[in-house]
């Protein structure tokens, strides 16, 4: 990506080279896209001097269908001293989604990764204990994967099938020309 | 037998009412319907907000939620029901004794509300018999007392509830 | 023959007048000292996130509302806030200071939620009603403002829905002025009261190094010693032009949380009475007419307006393709909002970064060693919110 590096970015390209994919500050949101098998490595860096990353602010994951990689594993992280936020993002494939557990490093990432598996699937690779937080225990799927249906009731009318609410506004795809 | 006086039968008009048994117990179960702590989300705050001094759900006889269903009569179903909490609600309700009654309040629990996706059960009537429903997002007090007051008179008008 | 010690199992909640919600709780016990402490969450878990990602941006404000139900005006504000950073939008400066002004007030009534149901969660049921007394007068103001006593809907993604009424200034006054005493008599009753300072001193420690580590924010921190605010780290809404000071704890104990929290109403009231003395004139949402309607009167006069008013409603706003992160201070800790945008008129992911779902996450280790009894105390002194929980 083009454009200046934030110290941060500068120094995690300098120490994982190849594996740092894309980095970026869209809208001033400093996001480096790292490898799968070093986002527990970065994770440690980025929480020792000089960063102080010490917390995690969130872990998260989108379905980026049909885009691939599938999954994109999200984690916000937060410097009190240096007031300074940066996200880290890593790519999942569809077909075998695991990524190294940060639960080593973050006491807190155990729940928010608990919540990764239940909605979207992605396993957690040295995960205590991942089950499902959310949803009953023997709920079957995904909910927040983009092919798992919202699931909505029509109301129930004689003689007329009303549009479910997700209708009423349709999607309109992108492709329009922005502002 | 004594000299009964015209009087007398006048003030016996006027001391002692005649009623059936069914109406006394239904005046009484009214007046004192004891509620089960189940406030879920945001119409609980509401919930709490009608048993506060300001609308005061004592003046009903009802400010005794009971957190054992086992000494409450009914149970006002106060937020959403996601399919997790479905199991346990019902669980509450069997455990509740006869006569009982269920009240939905809000709109997530009368019909599921804003919500209509895989989490929640649209309407706690799949799960429960339903007596009142109260609309709202949440309703106001007033709403829920309005509510709770339709329940006195149905419950007076010689509704048992549950296991009818 | 040896003596055989077994802990004892059992199982607190969902349904509990002392959980603050559906939370349930599995505790090993042994005798009245906990072993380890389960929760066990997800019984509110309502898909709002999968729901946002079906609605178009205007439409989803009405689902945030409803997520930390006790402070629905941070959460609009960190919604519309993240959907504003991602249009790259301004908002007017009047529109600022009248949402510093709801959240301030928002966050005073919260504080009177948790502290009325911290007193009849410990028996002092009095203290319930005193409370909520106080939050009426708020709700009355909030009613005035946007129709409702609670779920307002009142912020729009570049301002907010309508100018403040002529009389929410003459009404808001009276209740900042009395409200200084109010406060005073309930940390009379309570602040150097036996009962409340043995059941809330050194009960729920949390460690400095066990709030850095599970992401901890808010009251809950800062009752650990750790200053940190969003609305000082990272200003936004124009709080960087509000004098107001973060009051901070030491020992991480339960007590600590009660006088942080006591504190912050009083600094809310203050930065309310400075954002009313210097209300800016102008107006309430931004002029850009892809982003916000136009006001009725235009409809009138210009075809364009019309055509705007048109592709909004029927399509809504594009923003352009790309995530970004937004963040308030709500009254639980850090209200985040991630968004995804792919340029359609729906969002691809929102994320809502929850401050009670970290903050719940710390309650083992809070109670671990602790007695039964400190298990009610400890859930009451983090504050939690359960659709925030579980969303």
């Amino acid at each position: 990506m083009s454009g200046s590096l934030t110290p941060v970015q500068a120094f995690l390209a300098e120490r994982l080279g190849e594996q740092l994919r894309e980095t970026h500050a869209f809208r001033g949101d400093a996001t480096v896209v790292v490898d799968r098998e070093r986002v527990v490595d970065v994770l440690r860096w980025l929480q020792d001097d000089p960063w102080h990353f010490q917390v995690l602010v969130d872990l998260t994951a989108w379905d980026r269908c049909p885009l691939e990689p599938r999954f994109e594993v999200v984690y916000h992280l937060l410097s009190l001293s240096r007031r300074e936020r940066l996200r880290v993002k890593v790519r999942v494939p569809g077909q075998d989604p695991v990524v190294p557990s940060a639960v080593s490093v973050f006491a807190g990432a155990d729940w928010f990764e608990r919540e990764v598996w239940d909605l979207f699937g992605i396993r957690f690779a040295g995960h205590p204990n991942l089950v499902r937080i959310l949803m009953p225990d023997d709920w079957e799927g995904h909910p927040l994967r983009r092919d798992y249906p919202l699931t909505e009731e029509p109301v129930e009318f004689q003689g007329h099938v009303p549009k479910v609410p997700s209708e009423i506004v349709p999607r309109v795809k992108p492709g329009r020309v922005d502002p | 037998m004594a000299n009964v006086t015209r009087e007398d039968l006048a003030g016996l008009e006027r001391n002692v009412l005649t009623t059936t048994v069914e109406r006394m117990l239904a005046w009484a179960r009214s007046s004192s319907v004891w509620p089960v702590q189940f406030g879920l989300a945001c119409c609980a705050i509401e919930m709490i907000a009608t048993t506060t001094s300001k609308f005061d759900i004592a003046r009903f006889g009802m400010e005794a939620f009971r957190a054992s269903p086992r000494q409450s009569d009914l149970m006002i179903v106060a937020g959403r029901v996601s399919q997790k909490m479905a199991s346990v609600l019902r669980h509450i309700y069997d455990q509740m004794l006869e006569p009982k009654w269920v009240l939905s309040m809000g709109d997530c629990a009368s019909c599921g509300g804003v919500y209509n996706n895989y989490a929640l059960v649209q309407g706690v009537d799949k799960i429960v018999p339903v007596d009142v429903y109260v609309a709202g997002c949440p309703p106001r007090p007033e709403a829920l007392l309005y509510g709770l007051m339709k329940l006195q008179e149905k419950i007076r008008a010689g509704a048992r509830g549950g296991g009818r | 023959m040896s003596l055989v010690r077994e802990t004892l199992t059992i199982n607190m909640g969902p349904q509990h007048p002392s959980t603050h919600g559906v939370l349930r709780l599995v505790l090993e016990l042994e005798g009245e000292v906990i072993v380890s402490c389960q929760p066990v969450i997800g019984y509110l878990h309502t898909g709002i996130e999968k729901e946002m990602e079906n609605r178009t941006y205007h439409q989803n404000i009405t689902l945030v509302d409803r997520i930390e139900y006790l402070s629905s005006y941070h959460e609009e504000l960190a919604y519309c806030m993240a959907v504003e950073k991602l249009l790259g939008v301004e908002v007017p400066k009047r529109a600022q200071y009248i949402r510093v002004i709801l959240c301030e007030l928002n966050r005073i009534a919260s504080h009177l939620v948790w502290l009325g149901t911290t007193g009849i969660d410990l028996n002092v049921s009095s203290l319930l009603m005193y409370c909520f007394r106080d939050r009426e007068r708020i709700l009355e103001l909030f009613e005035m403002v946007s129709g409702q006593r609670m779920m307002p809907g009142y912020f729009r993604i570049g301002g907010v829905a309508e100018d403040l009424p002529e009389e929410f200034e003459h009404a808001v006054r009276p209740f900042l002025e009395e409200f200084p005493r109010r406060l005073d008599e309930y940390e009379a009753m309570l602040t150097d009261n036996l009962i409340w300072r043995r059941r809330h001193e050194g009960v729920a420690v949390l460690s400095r190094k066990d709030a850095l580590a599970y992401g901890v924010t808010g009251p809950t921190l800062r009752g650990s010693g750790i200053p940190y605010d969003v609305r000082k780290a990272f200003p936004y809404s124009s709080y960087d032009e509000f004098e107001f000071d973060v009051p901070t704890g030491e020992n991480g104990d339960a007590y600590d949380r009660y006088r942080v929290r006591m504190e912050e109403m009083r600094q809310s009231r203050r930065i309310v009475l400075q954002a009313l003395a210097c209300l800016p004139d102008g107006p309430v949402i931004t002029q850009d007419r892809k982003v916000a309607l136009p006001p009725r009167a235009e409809l009138v006069r210009s075809m364009e307006a019309v055509i705007h008013q048109f592709k909004l409603v029927s399509e809504g706003i594009h923003p352009p393709k790309g995530e970004v992160y937004a963040a308030v201070e709500s009254p639980r800790g850090e209200k985040g909002y991630y968004i995804v945008s792919d340029g359609s008129n729906r969002p691809v992911r929102v994320r809502v970064r929850a401050p009670s779902f970290s903050n719940l996450q710390a309650l083992p280790a809070m109670i671990r060693g602790g007695m039964l009894a400190d298990v009610v105390v400890a859930i009451a002194s983090i504050d939690i919110v359960l659709g925030d929980v579980d969303r």
